[in-house]
């Protein structure tokens, strides 16, 4: 006789500790295994696109910090490159420095939230604060450029809200020195821990193929094995002139693709940005960081996409310019949006537990998803 | 203990009272003091201070935190099963409140003098996923109900290898009573069973080996039927939220806090019991050097209580360290590697202990 059962359907989020903010995940399950991950979006949905249009260019980009609010300084910097290559303005040589050192030392910043907060999404609470009490020498060096320690406001169009605190450069040395000791100490606290490494090696595959299919960028597309970075295949700003290496997954403890490669790729990223970080030091040249803002900020008729490479994947900004002050639209490709959408696909399969820890590995920021 | 209390009140009913209400005088403070140590021990394992305002050091903190706890609402949500639900955290706290009483803290003080004691205290320690069942049941929530069915998978699953090295303990020294397992490893360090026991033979040292291997194997599975990282599973709280206590708030979520520490200890103290050497003193006792006879019992309580505390202190010490595995790992290292090994164990130390 065969006994009658149903699915049992779990309400994940969007109050719970490990969605990543406010996501709500229905999942079905088959006892502990998933058959099907939907996420429910729009918690945390500020209309930012909609806003953008009955505001002049300048005053957008306080709206843009608060998209990837772990990323504020690279939101800036996607919007403010676009509004630039728009209006055509060339930018000193010192504005393009100081942005691609504000752009990497955010992308350690927020890698170092996405690494901290997987731990704790596995279980690890330690390398959580670890990687915390070094974000916040991070913050501290924004905070003496610009006054803010999350959402910056910083980079204007066609140039700064400030130039660098004169201990600028000799602080963001000193952390460099500080910080790289420390990645090797939280990798031998948790990437090369033996729980740790069977809690995501094998877990949440995804092929090159299916990645490129979904469109996911970034450090997810990278962990897959696919070798593409905007900052080297379509370079913006004055990355061209850096060297540096764009570390992708190898399938060292697993398989290619899987959450433990998803998590290391931004291990070795973080050393990269240190290297972009002190090439651009090194090279930093005296300027006015001013002379090129514009009086009025009103963009000739017509439509620019600028597309850049954030901490989180591709973030695009769409911005359709009618020859007012006022965009007429203004569109965010979403990096951790359309990594999100591949959830279910990777979860299929997997346990409750895992759940967890494939979301913690797309890593992703519920005000950019929601925007 | 028992029988003094009779003489001093000449009433057996009293006494039987007093002496079961003895394990509370430590149990209490115990809880009080682990859960700062717990919060001490994280923050300057994260370079942070832990708790700072309340007291010097915080050391009142806890304190603070149970008054406020006894004076949150007890909220008991609609659609669940109030008699149930109301009686789970008692039985938790009562399934580790029972352990005590067949610990011997000291030669003068042992609860419940009983000949079968460690299997007294495997047979109790199950009323605790009794408890957590139920508790996860009649809350009426899946979370809480995951939580409760990995509990009680893993207490069960766990309480083999536990029960194999205590077989093994048992067969080593001949005797199921704790009090006179302790009374066996006297005198000095290398007399505690991790180190083969007290007498002085060829087999001893070909015992420290398996000694080890069973004290490590007993840990581990001691730390999985505490709920301890990394096998917190049922508590899983970046999964299952808070597991089979989820829906719980106020003095009855307390209970199940006071039942965590209290079994944290109970299991230490086992630890200590079966292999190191119990409530005797590794280097000796002051009281015989001074001729203070009556000096012993109480400096034999406090090295029970500063052993136990080493284990407990390793326990936090692995959970702000470790990782948590899944549960499915979770019940392949039992089912795979523990009880195999335990197996064997018990098969060696048969062995050497017949030669």
């Amino acid at each position: 006789m065969a006994i009658k059962t149903e699915q049992l359907i779990l309400n994940m989020g969007p109050q719970h500790p490990s969605t990543h903010g406010v996501l709500r995940l229905e999942v079905e399950l088959e006892g502990e295994v998933v058959t099907k991950v939907k996420p429910h979006l729009g918690y945390l949905h500020r209309c930012f696109e909609k806003h953008a249009e009955a505001m002049s260019y300048p005053q957008v980009i306080p709206y843009t910090d608060r998209m990837d609010y772990l990323a504020s300084m690279y939101n800036n910097f996607g919007y403010v490159l676009a509004v630039e290559k728009l209006m055509g303005i060339k930018v000193p040589e010192r504005v393009e420095y100081i942005r691609i050192i504000m752009g990497e030392l955010q992308r350690i910043a927020s890698h170092m939230v996405a690494l901290g907060t997987y731990g704790l999404d596995i279980g690890a609470f330690t390398p959580f604060l670890y990687l915390f009490r070094d974000r916040e020498k991070i913050l501290t060096l924004f905070e003496m450029t610009c006054g803010a320690r999350l959402l910056y406001n910083y980079m204007w169009v066609g140039g700064l809200s400030h130039d660098l605190h004169p201990d600028f450069v000799r602080m963001t040395r000193e952390f460099i020195s500080y910080f790289r000791p420390n990645v090797v100490e939280v990798n031998e606290l948790l990437t090369f821990n033996k729980i740790f490494i069977e809690r995501t090696a094998n877990i949440g595959i995804l092929p090159a193929d299916t990645a490129i299919n979904y469109g996911i960028t970034g450090p997810n597309l990278r962990a897959s094995g696919v070798k593409w970075d905007l900052r080297k295949n379509d370079p913006y700003s004055i990355y061209d002139r850096f060297d540096f290496e764009i570390p992708v997954g190898e399938g060292t403890m697993g398989t290619v693709g899987d959450c433990w490669d998803r998590y290391y790729v931004r291990v070795l990223e973080m050393e990269q940005s240190l290297r972009i970080i002190e090439q651009a030091l090194d090279q930093l040249p005296e300027g006015d960081i001013n002379e090129s803002i514009p009086k009025r900020i009103k963009p000739p008729a017509g439509s620019v996409y600028q597309r850049v490479e954030n901490s989180k994947g591709e973030l695009g900004y769409f911005i359709i310019s009618d020859g007012t002050l006022n965009p007429f639209r203004v569109k965010v490709r979403a990096p951790s949006f359309v990594n999100l959408s591949v959830l279910n696909e990777l979860c299929r399969g997997h346990m409750v537990a895992d759940i967890i820890a494939i979301l913690g590995s797309i890593d992703i920021v519920l005000g950019e998803v929601d925007r | 203990m028992y029988d003094f209390l009779v003489d001093l009140i000449g009433n057996e009913i009293i006494a039987a009272f007093i002496s079961a209400a003895l394990p509370v005088v430590f149990i209490v403070p115990f809880v009080i003091f682990g859960v700062l140590m717990e919060r001490k021990v994280a923050g300057h394992m994260q370079d942070r201070l832990g708790p700072m305002r309340v007291g010097y050091h915080g050391i009142l903190q806890t304190v603070a935190d149970f008054f406020k706890l006894l004076q949150k609402e007890d909220i008991v949500a609609d659609g669940i099963d109030k008699k149930f639900f109301n009686f789970a955290p008692y039985l938790v706290f009562a399934g580790s409140y029972a352990v005590y009483a067949a610990l011997p803290f000291s030669s003068k003080y042992i609860g419940a003098d009983i000949d079968l004691g460690i299997f007294y205290i495997i047979a109790v320690s199950g009323l605790v996923v009794a408890g957590i069942l139920m508790a996860g049941w009649t809350s009426n929530n899946k979370y809480s109900l995951y939580g409760a069915l990995r509990s009680a998978a893993q207490i069960v699953s766990y309480e083999i290898p536990t029960a194999l090295i205590i077989l093994s303990m048992v067969m080593l020294t001949g005797t199921l009573s704790l009090a006179e397992m302790s009374e066996m490893q006297t005198a000095y360090f290398w007399n505690w069973n991790i180190f083969g026991g007290a007498e002085w033979s060829f087999t001893k040292l070909l015992l420290i080996p398996f000694m080890f291997a069973g004290f490590l194997l007993f840990y581990i599975s001691s730390l999985a039927e505490v709920n301890r990282t990394p096998f917190d599973m049922p508590e899983a709280e970046s999964e299952l939220v808070g597991g089979y206590h989820t829906e719980y708030s106020g003095i009855k979520f307390s209970m199940f806090f006071l039942a965590e520490y209290a079994n944290m200890f109970a299991v230490s103290a086992l630890v200590s019991v079966l292999f190191f050497g119990g409530y005797h003193s590794p280097i000796g006792y002051v009281g015989n050097t001074l001729g203070l006879e009556a000096l012993i019992p109480f400096e034999q309580v406090f090295w029970f209580a500063a052993k136990g505390i080493f284990f407990v202190f390793v326990q936090m010490w692995l959970r702000w360290t470790l990782p948590r595995v899944r549960v499915d790992q979770l019940m392949t290292i039992c089912w795979k590697y523990l009880i195999p090994y335990a197996f064997l164990n018990l098969l060696i130390i048969g062995i050497i202990t017949l030669i």
